[in-house]
């Protein structure tokens, strides 16, 4: 079988504050034996604008991506909202497309369509996971990405308590309703601590960022790394701590 | 027609506001995580017993659907109905024609003082206080409400509306507003006292007024499900019942009530079977009210069905599963949402039955919500609140117009986006933030930005976007 044609969708969330996580997605997908392509033409899947009530122009994002990501055998986001956005909003935008139906989240395309929980990573660091919501809930992963992390070699995996609630960024809420995005984000943080994990890790840039600025501005040491980082990293290759 | 909906009440600020001073409160907050957490265990364990949840939930949405789509034959079939058992029906376009019919429903009968049974109808129409002003005193007779309405207060939860009080304050609340206060402030002295303040209210009443959890159109058969048995006083003993009813509160028929009767009382207490169910039909000689009069209520449900996305809020049963699983209302609690409708349902119903997207109190609630979408999972009747949210914002966005610093920012945000060029110029013009930033980390964003770096670092654009490491690394020149 020929190695299929992927198409990364680093989200521009990603590409421009986080270009560690891309980084570790063409490295985990070509260990894998995918052939990965990034097509500079990509931009933004426009849920910031969808989110905020701002439809047409989400629309006009929604049909580029459609153009963009045409023609290839699938598409892998490393975000669940961002991944949710397309498969779920953009077809009542803009009509579906062969790339909306074929964009999968990251766990999503390790899990279900190479069939691989063990991906040959080395991670020696207590971690706790977080399942963000549009994961969750728009997507309904499950427990797709905790058995990744489980077939981790050196990974410590610990419970987060209470794993299912918001961490409280949700997009621009977390400027229109400051006061209680960082009720929700302190209640989240308490329960990270809980666990000591070193490293807490999510499948989701935008809510990393969030807890990782709430933990690093308290001075908690907990360092917050994207899945497809743990994924990525080997016992050749480790994960080098980058600054977040 | 004029005058205000009262469905969000008068003077209340917008959203972010009410919430700095709820988020304040320990005592709410402390009572919110107790009770939320404890109610939401509690359902997904009942939940979980049965094996046709999903189906139910279907059904249910299938049902109330239907309704919604044939409004206008199942509420004359329920007219002809409750008129042949000898109930009347009476229409109510808006607050103040209910208001005024219940009013003078009551002065007919020579009552100067009526029970009532908990209902989220009247209080989204400012019943009470319209009696209260044509002189006729209404005395709640839910042990919440109770507690809401003699504290002068205003309710936080669809069916715990007194989630913010403590028994001490209880207490208080009930020396103040009974003749025989409670001998202490242990929950079964204060059910005592409440006991004994509404009994003499019971047996004295000549009128009651009830709302409806449903109305059967094919036998014009009311339900009313209440956990205490002070409903069914109510329901029972007065010479005169008085239900108002909002129009979309129907189901076909009596058999589609199996569905409705299994998924409410698992949504909302927890509870495997209601402990009191109500229902009749038109009136009985020798048997309950003599008198039934149903005021059927339009205020804003119309509009609201007129709306393609919006009108699945209309499906909603008032179990508030959504309020208790919701992350912002355990925060704020329900007062913050200016509302008789609270949490996420309220945060979509209340602004379209106030039918009026330019008040910036109304349009503040579709953004009270991280869209995290908690609530449409548990919703009995699958309301997808997420997406009427995002609707309800694009219609508070239109209202606002193309001039406000948002809409600028995010036109500006969405040339950027339109072409590739453009937004690599801006990643290396933010990768300028570096200058802000200690460790890649900025403590303090100007502008806008600080509602973010207020209690949360941010980092800096690195130097180098991944297109840019792409491009230099993977990109093959010929």
């Amino acid at each position: 079988m020929s190695s299929p044609r992927v198409a990364l969708f680093a989200t521009c969330l990603t590409d421009t504050l986080y270009p560690e996580t891309g980084k570790a997605v063409v490295s985990l997908l070509e260990r894998l034996g995918c052939d990965v392509d990034f097509p500079l033409a990509q931009t933004c899947c426009g849920q910031l604008h969808y989110n905020t009530g701002y439809q047409e122009h989400a629309r006009s994002l929604a049909r580029d991506y459609a153009t963009v990501f045409d023609g290839y055998d699938y598409v892998v986001a490393p975000s669940g909202s961002c991944g949710g956005m397309v498969r779920e909003i953009h077809p009542g935008l803009c009509g579906t497309s062969p790339a909306v139906e074929r964009t999968y989240e990251l766990s999503e395309f390790l899990v279900d369509v190479l069939g691989v929980t063990d991906v040959g990573a080395y991670f020696p660091h207590r971690v706790t996971y977080h399942p963000t919501c549009h994961s969750l809930r728009m997507l309904g992963v499950g427990d797709k990405p905790l058995s990744l992390l489980r077939a981790v070699k050196g990974l410590e995996l610990v419970e987060l308590p209470q794993a299912e609630q918001c961490c409280g960024f949700g997009g621009t809420f977390a400027l229109k309703n400051a006061e209680t995005s960082t009720a929700m984000l302190a209640d989240k943080m308490r329960c990270v601590q809980d666990t000591s994990a070193q490293v807490l890790s999510a499948g989701d840039n935008s809510c990393l960022m969030h807890i990782g600025g709430g933990l690093s501005r308290l001075r908690t040491g907990v360092r917050t790394v994207h899945l497809a980082e743990i994924l990525a990293s080997t016992e050749e290759e480790p994960w080098a701590a980058a600054t977040r | 027609m004029g005058g205000r909906n009262p469905v969000t009440w008068l003077g209340s600020p917008a959203f972010p506001k009410a919430a700095h001073e709820a988020l304040a409160d320990t005592q709410l907050r402390r009572n919110l995580r107790k009770a939320t957490t404890t109610i939401r265990t509690k359902r997904a364990g009942v939940v979980a017993e049965l094996d046709d949840w999903e189906r139910l939930r279907r059904a249910g949405e299938a049902i109330k659907d239907d309704v919604l789509a044939n409004l206008d034959t199942y509420l004359v079939r329920l007219e002809e109905a409750v008129t042949a058992r000898g109930g009347v029906v009476h229409w109510a376009r808006d607050a103040e024609e209910a208001n005024r019919i219940v009013l003078d429903l009551v002065r007919t009968e020579g009552a100067d003082e009526v029970v009532k049974v908990k209902s989220m109808a009247t209080a989204e129409i400012g019943l009470n206080e319209a009696l209260e002003a044509g002189g006729v005193h209404a005395v709640e007779t839910d042990l919440a409400e109770l507690i809401v309405q003699l504290g002068d207060d205003r309710p936080s939860h669809i069916l715990v509306p007194a989630i913010h009080r403590n028994r001490a304050e209880i207490r208080d609340v009930f020396r103040r507003g009974m003749a025989e206060e409670p001998a202490s402030d242990e929950p079964r002295d204060l059910a005592e006292a409440a006991r004994r303040h509404l009994r003499r209210k019971f047996l004295s009443a000549k009128v009651a007024i009830s709302g409806a959890n449903f109305a059967v159109a094919d036998t014009g058969s009311i339900v009313v499900v209440e956990s205490e048995g002070n409903g069914r006083m109510c329901l029972t003993l007065p010479e005169t019942l008085i239900t108002v009813m909002g129009i979309e509160k129907l189901v076909p028929s009596w058999q589609d009530l199996e569905v409705f009767l299994q998924l409410l009382p698992r949504s909302s207490t927890a509870e495997r079977m209601n402990p009191y169910t109500s229902v009749w039909s038109g009136v009985t000689p020798a048997d309950g009210p003599r008198k039934f009069h149903l005021v059927l209520l339009d205020n804003g449900r119309t509009a609201t069905l007129a709306d393609q996305v919006g009108r699945q809020a209309l499906r909603c049963i008032r179990c508030s599963a959504c309020l208790n699983v919701c992350p912002v209302y355990e925060r704020t609690g329900g007062q913050a949402y200016g509302s008789v409708y609270p949490g996420p349902i309220g945060a979509i119903l209340a602004p379209q039955l106030a039918g009026d997207l330019h008040d910036e109190q109304a349009a503040s609630l579709p953004y009270a919500s991280s869209l995290c979408g908690a609530c449409y999972e548990v919703c009995p009747v699958r309301i997808n609140i997420p997406e009427v949210l995002t609707h309800l914002r694009a219609e508070a966005v239109q209202a606002k117009g193309k001039r406000t610093p948002e809409a600028l920012a995010m036109a500006a945000a969405a040339w950027v986006f339109a072409d590739p060029k453009r937004y690599e110029a801006a990643q290396k013009a933010g990768s300028l933030s570096q200058l802000l930033a200690r460790d890649g980390r900025i403590k303090r964003l100007p502008g806008p930005g600080a509602k973010w770096t207020d209690s949360r670092d941010a980092p800096a654009v690195p130097k180098e976007s991944f297109r840019a490491w792409w491009r230099k690394n993977r990109v093959q020149r010929p």
